[in-house]
């Protein structure tokens, strides 16, 4: 049980910062321009491919830092002449032409990668296991995950708030035009926020690509989690997104391991429930089953008892 | 440019503007000719496309108009972005296909003509449950929501397989229904005009629907949900009464998509029909009435045509919406309205030069655009069958630096070319619909 708890907490708290790295960046964006991000995932998808792409020729240690640079700029010039046009016709319209790009970037992904999973292997350096704890070993890369993006929310949140770029950033969050009338460029502050928001979700792709597994729907399957986790937090608040990218991260890999049941729960109670009594199914489905479903369930209780998430503020 | 379009669009597209007395009598006698025209044109058409593979696409578009204008009262009319409208498609199949198989054991006497009715009620019961939390909220944080529903919904589908029949889906049978006019309903025929008769009357109803109170509600929530409460209006009320309208009309449309196919799977509730009604609705035009419905008719073709010629189809459709969303958030109905206001005035004809030198750009970029894909698609899918290939009827080399220098120069010139005369074309319309305006104002 304690070795259960250990390993699970270890690998929720992973996951939970793993998230992190992608909410953080796409509340940045959104309480910046009020664009929620529907191609943030496929920012991700694209640093994994990339970095893959990068490993073949020079390792994994270049792609670390040059396919985050390269989805960086990607993301910038998108937000330069995609999005800076959109923005005329309302946020629908930016939050519309977001859902394209990324209906487009799976589609390019699948033409030039293939539908099936590319084999991006964990770095030679890391292939080892970090602990032995209970008989059960611990990877090293998953340490590495841990660390890097640890390491990175520290580093953002001293970026944030104890260098000037943080201050101009912060400022131009609640005050945009007050910013831009005291002479700073704020449509280029728009771009590079935007541009390093896909670089922290391209950086997220590039740690975890090699650990789970890397093919054109890993977009699709995350990116309603990470929608999930910025909801339930509450839409623009970073502390919100930390808060619930941890909740997420540890309820989803705890409830993997539990193999419980309604039906199992109930028998001591002297009910015994079967597949063919009412309801059927929903009895006889343990916990680790229905674990993919429990971030949207959270996500409406969430919404039934505080409909503006759990640290979001009235207005957004 | 765009600045136009965005009048164009913002113009409320079911409802009327204010008109003289004397069209509004010559619009009521000419009130129900568009919809007789329709039904004419539905009885008529299995008779123009006798083939069994357009019979079978037009039922698919029969259905796929009810779904993409069912969207449309969220998008259009009431301003709700979803991304997850095939909760209640996917359900409304579902129980139809229940019922079915209920029905064929004789358990209920319904005849197959009421069966979308199931659908539809089925669809209505699951927005009044989900609608009911995801109103709460409007905005991207609606959209965002109505994504988790859909993702509840369908990672159900794993787990419910009593209910969603698992893998295999659940299959029905809607020849062994209670026979009504000695119609079984075994031809593809037959299908075809029952779903054309519930598209006509789920399209007037919802048409009629847009001109009810609650309808204009529906804009002002849309247009301006702080002033709607201040008139004393609920806007979440009127959020929560426009989703279970929508949810029940998808509903109907699943309903029919069951007794089509004689089979339900649980991707019909899952994200791919969901995004697919978006850009149906949003391609044909959200901001008018009929958009959804040329958009509907447009993407199910597409679906069906274009799948056949390549491989990277889907790519063009994202491309297409992207375009869409950037240059002419009106839709093609927008466009099309554009050109309309034009004929009417006598005007189009002087526009036609300038269309004309702006067409040759366009068709370069176009033809580029598609050279690249394909050439591209062929390296990188194709790549077994070796680099030789054919487009346009025309057969060469996909790796040949020719090739290469062909794509180039179709995108760069025309994209040179394209920024001369699109202005030019523009200021043209301009011109010709001011000219038409003041004629009408005098």
């Amino acid at each position: 049980m304690l070795e259960l708890v250990i390993f699970s907490t270890l690998n929720g708290l992973l996951y939970g910062m793993l998230l992190f790295l992608l909410a953080s960046g796409l509340t940045l964006i959104f309480s910046m321009m009020g664009v929620l991000n529907f191609a943030h995932a496929s920012f991700y998808m694209l640093g994994a491919y990339f970095g893959f792409q990068i490993s073949r020729y020079v390792g994994y240690w270049p792609g670390l830092i040059l396919a985050p640079l390269l989805v960086g700029v990607i993301g910038a010039l998108v937000e330069r002449y995609g999005l800076r046009v959109v923005h005329k016709h309302g946020h629908v319209a930016e939050l519309l032409f977001t859902f394209g790009l990324a209906f487009m970037i799976e589609e390019l992904v699948q033409m030039v990668w293939g539908k099936v999973p590319v084999d991006y292997r964990i770095p030679q350096l890391l292939n080892f296991s970090a602990f032995t704890l209970f008989d059960t070993t611990y990877p090293a890369f998953r340490m590495f995950m841990l660390l890097m993006s640890v390491a990175t929310f520290i580093g953002l949140l001293l970026l944030l708030t104890r260098t000037r770029v943080g201050l101009i950033i912060r400022a131009a969050l609640s005050h945009p035009n007050m910013v831009g009338s005291l002479g700073h460029n704020v449509p280029l502050v728009f771009m590079l926020v935007f541009g390093a928001g896909c670089g922290l979700a391209a950086l997220a792709g590039v740690i975890a690509g090699p650990a789970l597994i890397t093919q054109p729907a890993m977009a699709a399957s995350l990116g309603p989690i990470l929608f999930v986790v910025v909801v339930v937090g509450g839409l623009g608040s970073l502390g919100g997104a930390f808060v619930a990218s941890l909740l997420i991260g540890l309820i989803q890999t705890f409830a993997v391991a539990l193999n419980v049941s309604l039906a199992d729960v109930v028998a001591p109670l002297g009910l015994t429930l079967t597949r063919d009594s009412i309801g059927g199914d929903l009895w006889m489905a343990t916990v680790a089953q229905v674990a993919p479903i429990i971030p949207y369930l959270l996500l409406v209780l969430v919404l039934i008892f505080r409909p503006h998430g759990l640290m979001g503020n009235r207005e957004t | 440019m765009s600045g136009a379009i965005r009048d164009e669009s913002l113009a409320p597209a079911a409802t009327g503007e204010p008109r003289s007395t004397t069209s509004r009598i010559a619009s009521s006698r000419w009130r129900f000719a568009p919809w007789i025209g329709g039904a004419v044109a539905l009885l008529l058409l299995p008779y123009v496309f006798r083939s069994g593979a357009s019979i079978t696409m037009m039922s698919l578009m029969g259905f796929a108009i009810i779904f993409a204008l069912s969207y449309n009262m969220l998008l259009g009319q009431t301003g709700m972005l979803s991304f997850g409208h095939a909760v209640y498609y996917g359900l409304g199949g579902f129980i139809t296909a229940h019922a079915l198989n209920v029905v064929a054991a004789g358990k209920l006497p319904v005849p197959l003509l009421l069966m979308p009715l199931i659908g539809g009620l089925a669809g209505l019961s699951f927005a009044l449950v989900f609608g009911w939390v995801s109103t709460k909220r409007a905005g991207t944080a609606f959209a965002m929501i109505s994504l988790g529903i859909g993702e509840l919904v369908a990672a159900s589908s794993l787990i419910l397989r009593g209910f969603f029949g698992g893998e295999g889906g659940i299959s029905a049978n809607r020849t062994a229904t209670l026979k009504v006019f000695g119609l079984n309903f075994g031809p593809q025929i037959q299908v075809y005009y029952l779903i054309a008769a519930w598209c006509l009357l789920c399209i007037a109803a919802m048409y009629a629907f847009t001109r009810t109170p609650l309808g204009r509600m529906c804009n002002a929530v849309r247009e301006n949900p702080e002033r709607a409460e201040f008139v004393g209006y609920s806007t979440q009320m009127v959020r929560f009464i426009a989703f279970c309208t929508s949810g029940f009309f998808a509903g109907v449309a699943g309903g029919l998509a069951a007794i089509h196919y004689e089979i339900v799977t649980a991707s019909m509730v899952g994200a791919v029909p969901s995004g697919f009604v978006l850009l149906m609705a949003y391609i044909g035009g959200v901001a008018f009435f009929i958009g959804p419905i040329i958009g509907a008719i447009l993407m199910t073709a597409l679906q069906i045509s274009l799948s056949d010629y390549t491989g990277a189809w889907l790519l063009y459709v994202g491309l297409m919406f992207v375009l869409v969303v950037m240059y002419a958030p009106g839709g093609l109905a927008g466009i099309l309205l554009m050109q309309l206001s034009v004929l009417r005035s006598g005007r189009l004809m002087a526009l036609l030069p300038a269309y004309a030198l702006a067409a040759v750009p366009t068709a370069m970029l176009l033809a580029g655009t598609v050279m690249l894909i394909e050439t591209s698609h062929h390296l990188l899918v194709k790549s077994a069958e070796g680099p030789a290939m054919r487009l346009f009827g025309v057969s060469y080399d996909a790796t040949s630096p020719l090739a290469w220098l062909a794509i180039a120069a179709l995108l760069g010139l025309g994209f040179l070319a394209f920024r001369r005369t699109w202005p030019l074309a523009a200021n043209a319309w301009h011109q010709a619909s001011a000219e038409a305006q003041r004629r009408r104002s005098p």
